[in-house]
C-alpha cells in the first residue's frame, strides 16, 4: 500500500461512475399483513397442549425492524423442560415408536402439505419476527422448510434401504436447539429427520425468533399428530441448558455458534447422548481470474448479504486473484449500490434488519476492529430507518489474514476481501481457519474446480454458485464448524442407531 | 512491479480498443491481417438466468408502474418488417409512434420507427419535424448472407434515403465458424458506411447457440464501433430474452468501465407485455443505472408491446381492465 | 544328527508342506549346532540376541523421548524373557501427532485402490509372521489354539478392510438430486489425524480392529497401546513397517492411558478420537477435553473378548465415524 495504490485510487475516482439513482424508483410494495392475527401471548406446547409455564414468566419478542412488540412468549424453566421431555418420552413409548413407519411418513407428508397451504403466513411472520426480507422468507425459507418435510416423509419407511439393508433403531427423545437466522427452516431441518427416523422431539427456538416455531406447533396440532411427538419450549440459554442436560434425552442436535456448541458438547460428554453440531463458519469465496465475473459478483453478493449475512455458511472471506482485484472490486461496489436496504416486508427489499441489538453491537464491534486494524472500509450509503437495528452492506479491502475481521465470524453484512496469486495460495488461505463449513470457487476451468473442491476443507463446496440448499443435499461442517450432516441419506445417521 | 505491469497491460488493452474502433476497414487493407482481439469473459448460464429471473420479482406498483410504462413507450422502436409492408401501413405506424394514445398526448412519442430501406423516405416524411427517428434495417437483413459490397451498399442507400439509425445484422455464419475478424471488419465497414447515422448491431442471439458466443459477439460489435447492440431480427426464435439482455448490458458495462463510452442496448422481438417491459427496465436500472434509463441508450424493438402498455396505463388511470379493441391496431 | 540326514528330511518336508521348509531347516540346523557347542563344554549354551522393543512413529522404531521404560516379564514359566519397553510420554504423543499430520495428506491423496493394495500387503506380512505373532500371544498367556485363532482373525480383518477401501464411495457417496439446475454430489473424505486408544485385549485383534478401519478412510492414526505387554503390538508394527504403508500413517506409542490420553484429547491437530474399552472417568474426561476443538469422538465399549466372539470389528460402522462428507454443487448450463 504505497504511492502506487494511491494513484490507483485517484484514477478510480476519475473514471466515469455508474449512477444508481432515483431516475425511476420503485414505489413501496409492502406485503399484506391483514390476513392473520398473532396471539397476544404464546404458551408452551407440551404433550399436545398449550401449557402455561410453571415458571410463570414470559418474555416479549419484538420486530427488529421497528422494535415493536409482536407477542409475549412463555419462558420455560427446568420444570417446564422436564415436563416436555417427559411428554416426549411418553409419546415415544406410547405412540411414535410403535407406529408403522408408513404412518410416520404420512404424518410428515401431512405437515408438508399444511405448510404449503399456509406458506404466506409463515413467510410474513418470519420476516416480522426475524427481520429478513420477505422475498427470502417467501422464496427460500418457507419453500425449503416444506421441501424438508416432504423429503424426510419419504424416508420414514425406507430407513433400512438407506443403510444398505442393515436394520436401524430410533434413538428416543431428541433435544433440538435452533438459531435465530432461519427459524422455521432450522425447525424443519431438525424436526423432519428426527420424526422420520422414529424419534420424538423437544425443540427450543431462539429467544429472538420464537414465532414461526410456535405457529408450526399450531400446525402440527392441526395435523393431529399424537400428543407429545413434537414439543416446543421457548426460552433463552437457560432453557436450552436445561434441555441439553436433561437425563432422559437420548439425542442432542444443536445449530448455533461454535462457543455454545462447545459448551453443549462438554455438557453431553460422557453421558452417552448422541450429538450433532452445526456451528459457525468463516467461508472463503474464491474468485479466479478466469471466472464468469458478473455471475461471480452475484455469488459474492448472495454469499454475504443473503439474510443480512446472518448465515453460518456465508461467504464472508472473499479471496480474489490479484490480477482481477481492481475490476472485481469496482463491479462489487457498483452491485452493492443497487442493494435495497429497509423494511423486511417490502417485496423489493434485498437486505433487511439485523436480528437483534446484541447482534448489531457485535457487528459494530468487529467492524470497528477492522477499521482499527487498518483495513479499508466501503459501506453502501443508504438511508437507514430510524427505529430498529440496521447495518449497511459493507466490504473491507486490504484485510490481512491475521486480522479479526478475517478470522472471526461477524455474522452480519460485512465482507472481508483478501487477494491471492496462485491456486495453492488460495487453498492455503481458505483453509487457514478453525472453521470448515463451506467454501465457494469461481473458475471456468473444470479441472481446477475439482482440484479446489478436493483440497478445500469444507463440508459444502459451491462451485460457480453459492448458498444453495436442498433437502437431498447433505449440509454440515468440517473442523470446528461441527459434526454430523443434515439432509440427504447421510443426514439420517444423526437420528438412528444402525444395528 | 507486478502491479505496474498489470496497469501497463490494461492500458494497452484499452488503447487497442480505441485503435481498432477508429481504424477504418480500408486502411487495414483488404488482405485482413490477423487481428488479435481481447478475449471475452466467460458466462455461467445458470447464474445469469437466476439473476435475470430474480430481477423479474421486483414488485412495481402504482407510481413506479406508470412511470416505467410511460418510459417504455418513449423507448420503443415501433417496428414493421413484413414482405407485405406498404406506404399506407408505414404511415399508420408513424402516426401511432407520434401519438400512441389519442386521448392523452403526454404519452409518447416513441423513440423511432423501424422499417425496411424502401420505406425510409415514406417514414421520414410522415415524421418530419418530430423527435421520432427513422431506423432502417440493412446489410441484407435478416440473414446477412450477401456479399459485403451489397450489404454496405444497402446501408449507404438507407442512410441516403434519410435513415437516422441503421440496424445491421452480423454474419452469424462467420461468427460460428470462428471468423471473428470477418465479423469485426464487416461491422467496422458498416459503421464507416453509416456516416452520421447511428449504428445498431443485431447479433441475432437466437442463432448464436450459447451465452459465451453472445458475449463475444457483443464485445466484437462494440469494439468495431457499434452505437447500440441489439439482440434479434424478430425473425428467429428465441428472440430477446431477459438473460440475453442482461448479459449484453453487462458487456456494455465492461466496455464502459474500460473506455468510458456508453453503448446502447436494444432487445427486440418477444417483448409483448407490459410486465415483460417493466422487467427489462428493472434489468437496465440495476445493471447500468440511471443513464441508461433513457431512449438514447435503451430501446425496445417491438410492435405488439405498445398496445399492451397502453392498456395497462389506461387500467391504472381508470381502475378498470381494458378491452383490446379499445386501442388502435396500428 | 548328521547333515545329510537333515538334508534328506528337508526334502521330504518340502514335498509335503513347502511353507514349513525354512522353519524346519532352521530348527534342525540349530539342533545340530548346539550339539557341537556342547562338545566344547561352554558354560553357557548360547548367548541369545535379545530384541529391543520400540515404539513405532513416522515409520521408524524409536524410544521414548523421555528415556523412560518399563519392564515386562513373561507370564509363563517357559517364558523367562525380561525386556524393557519404552514408556511413551506426553511429548511423544505431541511429536507423533505432528508426524501423523504431515503424513496424512499424502496417505489420503493416494487412490483407494492403492490403500487396498497396501492393506492387503499388511495382511501378507502378518501371514508371514503368523508364528511369531501367535508365539507372542502365547507368551501373554493364551493357549496355542486361542493364539492361532486370534492371529487368523486379525489377518482376515486386514483382508476385509483391504477390499473395502475402494468401495467406500460406492456405499457412502451420493448424487444429490437437487430441485434446480445444479449437479450435486457428496463424497466421503478423510477426517485427518485420529487418536486411537487401542483395547487392552485381545492385544492383536484389538489393534487391528481399532486401527485399520481408521486408516481405510485415509486418516493417520496415533495409537496409545496400554496393554501390559506391548510386545505383540511391537511385532505387528514390524508388519506395518514392511507393508508399504507410508511412515507416519500409523504411529504406535506404549504407555499409560492416564498420562497419554489427555494430551491427545486436547491436541488441536487431532480431529477424531477412537476410544476402545471402558476407561471410566478417563474416557469421560477425554470426551470433555475433545470438545475444545470439536473432535469427533467414538467410544467402543466392546473391547476385550467381545471382539473375539464377533470375528472382530468389521463394517462401515467402524469407518464412517472418522470420515467427513463433502458436498459439492455445480450449475448445469450451456
Amino acid at each position: 500500500m504505497g504511492k502506487l495504490s494511491k494513484i490507483e485510487k485517484k484514477r478510480d475516482r476519475e473514471k466515469p461512475g455508474i449512477v444508481f439513482g432515483n431516475q425511476w424508483d420503485y414505489a413501496p410494495a409492502p406485503e399484506a399483513t391483514d390476513f392473520f392475527k398473532l396471539n397476544k401471548r404464546y404458551e408452551l406446547f407440551i404433550g399436545g397442549k398449550w401449557q402455561k409455564p410453571r415458571s410463570k414468566s414470559y418474555f416479549a419478542t419484538i420486530s427488529p425492524s421497528t422494535e415493536a412488540v409482536l407477542a409475549e412468549v412463555a419462558e420455560a424453566d427446568d420444570n417446564d423442560v422436564d415436563a416436555a421431555v417427559l411428554a416426549a418420552r411418553h409419546a415415544y413409548d406410547r405412540y411414535w415408536s410403535r407406529l408403522a413407519p408408513s404412518d410416520r411418513s404420512k404424518y410428515l407428508f401431512r405437515i408438508a402439505r399444511a405448510l404449503q397451504e399456509k406458506a404466506r403466513l409463515f413467510a410474513v411472520v418470519e420476516s416480522l419476527d426475524g427481520g429478513k426480507p420477505i422475498k427470502e422468507s417467501r422464496d427460500v425459507d418457507v419453500p425449503l422448510a416444506i421441501a424438508h418435510f416432504f423429503y424426510h416423509a419419504g424416508w420414514a419407511d425406507k430407513l433400512e434401504l438407506a443403510f444398505h439393508g442393515r436394520s436401524v433403531r430410533s434413538l428416543g427423545v431428541a433435544a433440538q436447539i435452533i438459531p435465530w437466522n432461519f427459524p422455521l427452516l432450522m425447525a424443519a431441518w431438525k424436526i423432519a429427520p428426527a420424526l422420520a427416523c422414529g424419534n420424538t422431539v423437544v425443540l427450543k427456538p431462539a429467544e429472538t425468533t420464537p414465532l414461526t416455531a410456535l405457529l408450526l406447533a399450531e400446525l402440527i396440532e392441526e395435523c393431529d399428530l399424537p400428543p407429545g411427538v413434537v414439543n416446543i419450549v421457548t426460552g433463552a440459554g437457560k432453557t436450552g441448558a436445561a434441555l441439553v442436560n436433561h437425563p432422559d434425552v437420548n439425542k442432542v442436535a444443536f445449530t448455533g455458534s461454535t462457543d455454545v456448541g462447545k459448551r453443549i458438547a462438554r455438557a453431553v460428554a460422557g453421558t452417552g447422548k448422541r450429538l450433532t453440531l452445526e456451528l459457525g463458519g468463516k467461508a472463503a469465496n474464491i474468485v479466479f481470474a478466469d471466472a464468469p465475473l458478473d455471475q461471480a459478483i452475484e455469488g459474492i453478493i448472495g454469499g454475504i448479504f443473503f439474510n443480512q449475512g446472518h448465515v453460518c455458511c456465508a461467504g464472508s472471506r472473499l479471496l480474489v486473484e490479484e490480477s482481477i482485484a481492481n475490476v472485481l472490486m469496482r463491479k462489487l461496489r457498483d452491485r452493492m449500490a443497487t442493494l435495497r436496504v429497509g423494511d423486511p416486508l417490502d417485496k423489493n427489499t434485498d437486505v433487511g434488519a439485523i436480528n437483534s441489538q446484541m447482534q448489531l453491537d457485535k457487528i459494530r464491534e468487529l467492524v470497528a476492529a477492522g477499521e482499527k486494524e487498518g483495513a479499508e472500509r466501503f459501506s453502501v450509503s443508504c438511508q437507514l430507518p430510524k427505529k430498529g437495528f440496521w447495518f449497511p452492506p459493507t466490504v473491507f479491502t486490504n484485510v490481512s489474514l491475521s486480522s479479526r475481521i478475517a478470522r472471526e465470524e461477524i455474522f452480519g453484512p460485512v465482507l472481508s476481501t483478501l487477494t491471492f496469486r496462485t491456486p495453492d495460495e488460495a487453498i492455503e488461505k481458505a483453509n487457514n481457519t478453525a472453521y470448515g463449513l463451506s467454501a465457494g470457487v469461481w473458475t471456468d476451468k473444470g479441472s481446477k474446480i475439482f482440484h479446489m473442491a478436493g483440497k478445500l476443507k469444507a463440508g459444502v463446496v459451491w462451485a460457480n454458485t453459492y448458498n444453495k440448499f436442498d433437502p437431498t443435499s447433505p449440509f454440515g461442517g468440517y473442523k470446528e464448524s461441527g459434526f454430523g450432516r443434515e439432509g440427504g441419506r447421510q443426514g439420517l445417521s444423526a437420528y438412528v442407531e444402525v444395528v | 512491479m507486478g502491479s505496474l505491469m498489470k496497469r501497463a497491460f490494461l492500458h494497452f488493452v484499452v488503447l487497442l480498443h480505441r485503435v481498432i474502433s477508429s481504424v477504418p476497414m480500408s486502411s487495414r487493407g483488404a488482405d485482413r491481417a490477423p487481428l488479435i482481439l481481447p478475449s471475452s469473459p466467460t458466462v455461467d448460464a445458470v447464474a445469469l438466468e437466476e439473476r435475470a429471473s430474480a430481477l423479474a420479482k421486483r414488485s412495481l406498483k402504482k407510481v413506479a408502474k406508470i412511470a416505467g410504462l410511460r418510459l417504455a413507450i418513449r423507448m420503443m422502436d415501433l417496428t414493421t418488417l413484413e414482405g407485405k409492408d406498404t406506404p399506407g401501413k408505414v404511415r399508420a405506424l408513424c402516426s401511432k409512434a407520434l401519438r400512441p394514445l389519442d386521448t392523452d398526448h403526454t404519452i409518447g412519442p416513441c423513440a423511432a420507427i423501424c422499417v425496411y430501406p424502401n420505406f425510409v423516405s415514406v417514414a421520414k416524411l410522415a415524421l418530419a419535424g418530430s423527435s421520432v427517428a427513422v431506423a432502417s434495417v440493412a446489410t441484407a437483413f435478416p440473414s446477412g448472407q450477401s456479399p459485403l459490397a451489397i450489404k454496405l451498399d444497402d446501408a449507404r442507400r438507407a442512410v441516403d434515403f434519410g435513415a437516422d439509425e441503421i440496424d445491421m445484422v452480423i454474419d452469424r455464419g462467420a461468427m460460428l465458424a470462428g471468423e471473428t475478424a470477418k465479423v469485426f471488419d464487416e461491422i467496422a465497414a458498416t459503421k464507416e458506411a453509416c456516416g452520421q447515422a447511428h449504428l445498431k448491431v443485431i447479433l441475432e442471439t437466437g442463432e448464436l447457440g450459447s451465452y459465451d458466443v453472445i458475449r463475444r459477439a457483443s464485445d466484437l460489435a462494440m469494439l468495431a464501433g457499434a452505437d447500440f447492440i441489439k439482440t434479434s431480427t424478430g425473425k428467429i426464435q428465441p428472440a430477446a430474452t431477459p438473460p440475453v439482455t442482461l448479459l449484453m448490458l453487462e458487456a456494455i458495462r465492461d466496455y464502459y468501465y474500460a473506455t468510458g463510452r456508453r453503448i446502447g442496448m436494444k432487445p427486440a422481438g418477444g417483448v409483448r407485455t407490459s410486465k415483460q417491459a417493466l422487467h427489462y427496465l428493472v434489468i437496465v436500472k440495476e445493471t447500468l443505472g440511471d443513464d441508461w434509463l433513457d431512449p438514447s441508450l435503451f430501446r425496445f424493438g417491438a410492435s405488439a408491446l405498445l398496445n399492451d402498455v397502453l392498456m395497462q396505463l389506461e387500467k391504472e388511470r381508470t381502475g378498470a381492465y381494458q378491452a383490446s379493441d379499445d386501442f388502435s391496431k396500428d | 544328527m548328521a547333515r545329510s540326514k537333515v538334508v534328506k528330511r528337508v526334502a521330504k518336508i518340502a514335498s509335503a508342506e513347502p511353507s514349513l521348509i525354512r522353519v524346519k531347516v532352521a530348527a534342525e540346523v540349530e539342533g545340530a549346532a548346539s550339539k557341537d557347542s556342547a562338545r566344547r563344554e561352554s558354560p553357557i549354551e548360547r548367548v541369545t540376541v535379545n530384541k529391543a522393543y520400540k515404539m513405532y512413529v513416522g515409520g521408524a522404531f524409536i524410544r521414548s523421548e523421555s528415556g523412560r521404560s518399563f519392564r515386562i516379564k513373561g507370564v509363563k514359566s517357559t517364558d523367562p524373557e525380561v525386556v524393557n519397553i519404552p514408556r511413551g510420554s506426553r511429548k511423544d504423543v505431541r511429536d507423533a501427532v505432528l508426524v501423523a499430520k504431515n503424513a496424512q495428506a499424502g496417505w489420503a491423496g493416494r487412490t483407494p485402490y492403492n490403500h487396498g493394495q497396501i492393506l492387503y500387503r499388511l495382511a501378507e506380512m502378518m501371514e508371514s509372521r503368523r508364528t511369531e505373532l501367535a508365539m507372542s500371544l502365547v507368551r501373554e498367556g493364551q493357549s496355542q489354539s486361542e493364539a492361532s485363532r486370534e492371529v487368523q482373525l486379525a489377518i482376515d480383518i486386514c483382508v476385509y478392510y483391504a477390499g473395502l477401501c475402494d468401495k467406500l464411495s460406492a456405499l457412502l457417496a451420493s448424487h444429490n438430486p437437487v430441485a434446480g439446475p445444479h449437479f450435486g454430489f457428496t463424497l466421503p473424505e478423510s477426517l485427518g489425524v485420529v487418536g486411537v486408544v487401542a483395547p487392552r485385549a485381545p492385544s492383536l485383534l484389538g489393534l487391528v480392529s481399532s486401527i485399520v478401519p481408521v486408516a481405510v478412510g485415509g486418516n493417520a492414526a496415533v495409537v496409545i497401546v496400554t496393554s501390559a505387554d506391548p510386545r505383540t503390538a511391537s511385532i505387528w508394527t514390524e508388519c506395518l513397517a514392511t507393508s508399504d504403508l507410508p511412515g507416519g500413517v500409523v504411529n504406535v506409542i506404549y504407555g499409560q492411558v492416564a498420562e497419554l490420553l489427555t494430551p491427545m484429547a486436547k491436541h488441536r491437530e487431532v480431529s477424531g478420537l477412537s476410544i476402545w474399552g471402558d476407561l471410566g472417568d478417563l474416557g469421560i474426561q477425554a470426551e470433555a477435553d475433545a470438545t475444545e476443538s470439536v473432535k469427533r469422538v467414538r467410544r467402543y465399549a466392546d473391547g476385550d473378548r467381545a471382539l473375539l466372539s464377533t470375528d472382530g470389528a468389521r463394517g462401515l460402522g467402524y469407518v464412517e465415524p472418522f470420515l467427513e462428507f463433502k458436498t459439492v454443487w455445480h450449475p448445469m448450463g450451456m
